[in-house]
């Protein structure tokens, strides 16, 4: 800053043109670079979502044969939201537990294969990776086997006393929240791995000869340091985790429903627009506002 | 040190004993033997590769050595974790805590001890390494020289035993170095902890260390104060890396008195019988390039006080003027190129290339090698610092 301000005066001010024009060009490659992101996202985005405000407002008295009215009808926000208070609030607990699990698992997984896979290191990355080369369905559908009344999975935690003997794992809260889990691990693994693998190692010894034991250095060096990861991995599992019907349709009964599954069958069908749509938007505000905080808490504008 | 200057550090001597360490087949350090008194400067001084970092590394717990023991004091910390050691690092790299301010940084080694007020020692710290005012700042905020200081007031602040630096001024500008080895110096000499130095630039460990250990390939070559290396090299290694050398090959004839004489194509030296690492057989005779004057051919001897040498037949091949000091190289009867420096006085005319000259020195200056080492050990390049003696910056 100084530096500039010390060599700016001195500068000849004819050079200042061919600056400002250098500035302004580059502010135009900057909008020629966007413009397509933006233009699909207006079209594919911003568009439906200015349809899915106005369908959550239409007057439910409507319906696809009748057509709908708008009449800012803000009722339905509160009688979605009298219905089905209990599935938001399951969909909220469920993506926050399986993303507490996906992090408990995943962390020490990428710290593995960040520090201690040495030459496996690229094929336990393509590893964690595998599972995307089948569908997320086909992949659920695969856990209802596992899961199954008959299967060894349950069979073997029979024998051990783990489930009781007319216990069952399909169908259950531990079904479904086991699901989110599994599927949403590499999304948690994968930017948790990107931060630790670019933390220096000297960095960790530097705290041990600075007092530190192995805990306490990863406590105060390599946490922190792979706060960007940590924040990124756990929004990316907790958002679409909370908004999963999959794994609560195939793993659980409509007792596990999450709100997923409430819109898709008010969507698909009940067909009653209106109401899915209120839902819909209240789904986005609640996982804006829960997400907002959640990074203002984190802080990551401190980190690196 | 200002302030808390009231107990000095509770120190004790470093000796490393036997100390080997082997990554796999290859041995990085070889039954290193090493005493560093209480308080002193001392330098680990060897080209790069030769095991500096790794001796670092086991003396501060991060390597744990395949053999030998690590003593400070009484107490054997051989296999003490890094943690619990009474010793602190400044890395090569400094290795700065990227997600912590600066005085977090300093004050990092004093949180982990349960130090809760920190707040005076940290600026007192900052103060010592002139960098009052940047406690908030980031390490990514700072010039080299500024994360260097940092770097060594976070190790400093814990008041260890032994500090080791690992080639601490290596990143620098060469400006920069010479002004942070005197800082260095004043530093340690105001806190009074012993100093471990690790260079590979032997000008930096002679200005700097009390006692230099000159290692190479995972040994330690010799050890001593800086002027007793420079003076009497004990082997062609140091006699090359610590400044530079004429070595050239002889045998020993005789002995007179304390001297011993020795043959250089069929002319007779004399060196001091301590001055000789070898006392019979076949030998390198070294001469520093600095101590020998040049003569015009038949001149030799006529103004020299007490026992001189005399090379003579040589023809100038080489001037290099370096401003204080002019280089030769002279080339000998029997081939070889030896290398004169002579102060720039002004009482003498400079010597052309192809005049006839004689070299002559003292007698006290010589000393006698191993012939069975190789006169090119250690040998510097001229292009990476070989320093000119016309001393820069200084
Ligand atoms: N962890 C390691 N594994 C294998 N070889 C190593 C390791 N650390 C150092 N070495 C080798 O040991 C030798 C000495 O290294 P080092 O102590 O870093 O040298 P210096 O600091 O003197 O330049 C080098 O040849 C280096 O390649
Ligand atoms: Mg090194």
């Amino acid at each position: 800053m100084s530096l500039a301000a010390e060599v700016g005066p001195a500068g000849p001010t004819p050079a200042r043109q061919p600056a400002r024009s250098r500035s302004r060009r580059s502010r135009r490659t900057a909008l020629l670079l966007l413009a397509p992101g933006a233009l699909w996202l207006l079209v594919f985005f911003a568009l439906p979502t200015v349809q899915l405000a106005a369908t959550s407002l239409y007057d439910p008295s409507g319906s696809l044969e009748t057509g709908y009215a708008l009449t800012f009808h803000w009722q339905n926000y509160l009688d979605v939201l009298a219905v089905y208070r209990d599935q938001f609030l399951r969909s909220f607990l469920y993506a926050g537990i399986a993303t507490v699990l996906a992090l408990l698992l995943g962390y020490p997984l990428a710290y593995a294969i960040a520090f201690k896979s040495g030459r496996w290191k690229n094929l336990m990355l393509v590893l964690v990776i595998a599972p995307f080369f089948t569908s997320f369905l086909l992949r659920t559908l695969a856990w209802q086997a596992i899961l199954a009344d008959n299967g060894f999975v349950v069979d073997s935690l029979k024998a051990v006393g783990l489930v009781p003997t007319d216990g069952r794992l399909l169908a259950t809260p531990v079904a479904v929240v086991t699901g989110l889990t599994y599927n949403f691990l590499p999304f948690m693994t994968l930017p948790l791995y990107a931060s630790l693998e670019k933390i220096d190692h000297r960095l960790v010894e530097a705290a041990h000869d600075l007092y530190s034991s192995a805990f306490t250095a990863f406590r105060k060096v390599t946490l922190p340091l792979s706060m960007p990861g940590l924040v990124a991995g756990t929004l990316l599992t907790f958002i679409p985790a909370a908004g999963d019907y999959i794994n609560a349709e195939l793993l659980g009964t409509p007792k596990e429903y999450m709100i997923g599954n409430v819109i898709q069958s008010s969507f698909l069908v009940r067909l009653d627009f209106p109401q899915a749509a209120a839902l819909s938007f209240l789904l986005m505000i609640a996982i804006l506002v829960l997400v907002m905080a959640y990074v203002r808490r984190a802080g990551t504008e401190e980190l690196v | 040190m200002r302030g808390s200057s009231g107990q000095p550090a509770a120190g004790a001597e470093l000796r490393l004993s036997g100390v080997t360490k082997r990554f796999g087949e290859f041995t990085a350090v070889d039954n290193l033997d090493l005493t560093v008194p209480q308080g002193s400067f001392f330098a680990l001084l060897g080209p790069s590769g030769c095991g500096k970092t790794t001796t670092l590394r086991m003396v501060a717990g991060l390597e744990e050595p395949t053999e030998g023991l690590v003593l400070l004091g009484e107490q054997d910390i051989t296999r003490l974790r890094p943690y619990k050691r009474p010793v602190n690092t400044v890395f090569q790299s400094y290795a700065l805590f990227p997600h912590l301010n600066i005085a977090e940084n300093v004050a990092f080694g004093l949180r982990r001890r349960g130090i809760k007020d920190v707040r005076e020692q940290v600026a007192q710290m900052l103060a010592l390494v002139e960098l009052d005012g940047y406690d908030k700042r980031k390490p990514a905020s700072l010039s080299g020289g500024q994360q260097q200081r940092v770097a060594l007031a976070r190790a400093l602040i814990n008041r260890p035993q032994v500090l080791l630096l690992d080639e601490p001024l290596g990143a620098l500008d060469l400006k920069l170095r010479r002004q942070m080895q005197l800082e260095l110096k004043r530093i340690q000499t105001e806190v009074g902890i012993t100093f471990v130095h690790v260079t590979h630039d032997q000008e930096e460990a002679m200005t700097m260390a009390d006692t230099i250990a000159v290692m190479n390939a995972g040994r330690v070559e010799q050890l001593g104060p800086p002027a007793q290396l420079y003076d009497r090299p004990a082997t062609t290694f140091v006699a090359n890396f610590l400044g530079q050398s004429n070595l050239v090959a002889a045998e020993v004839t005789g002995r007179s008195g304390d001297e011993l004489l020795v043959e250089v194509h069929s002319r007779v030296l004399a060196v001091p019988l301590d001055r000789a690492a070898v006392h019979a057989g076949a030998v390198w005779v070294g001469v520093r390039p600095e101590k020998i004057s040049l003569v015009q051919a038949g001149t030799a001897g006529g103004a020299a006080v007490g026992r001189h040498n005399v090379l003579p037949g040589g023809i100038v091949s080489d001037v290099s003027f370096v401003g204080v000091s002019t280089e030769y190289l002279v080339r000998m009867p029997w081939g070889q190129e030896l290398t004169v420096f002579a102060q720039n006085t002004g009482d003498r005319s400079p010597f052309a290339a192809g005049d006839r000259v004689e070299l002559q020195w003292g007698a006290a200056h010589t000393f006698l090698l191993d012939a069975e080492q190789d006169s090119r050990a250690g040998v510097q390049d001229v292009a990476t610092g070989e320093p000119a003696p016309a001393g820069v910056g200084g």
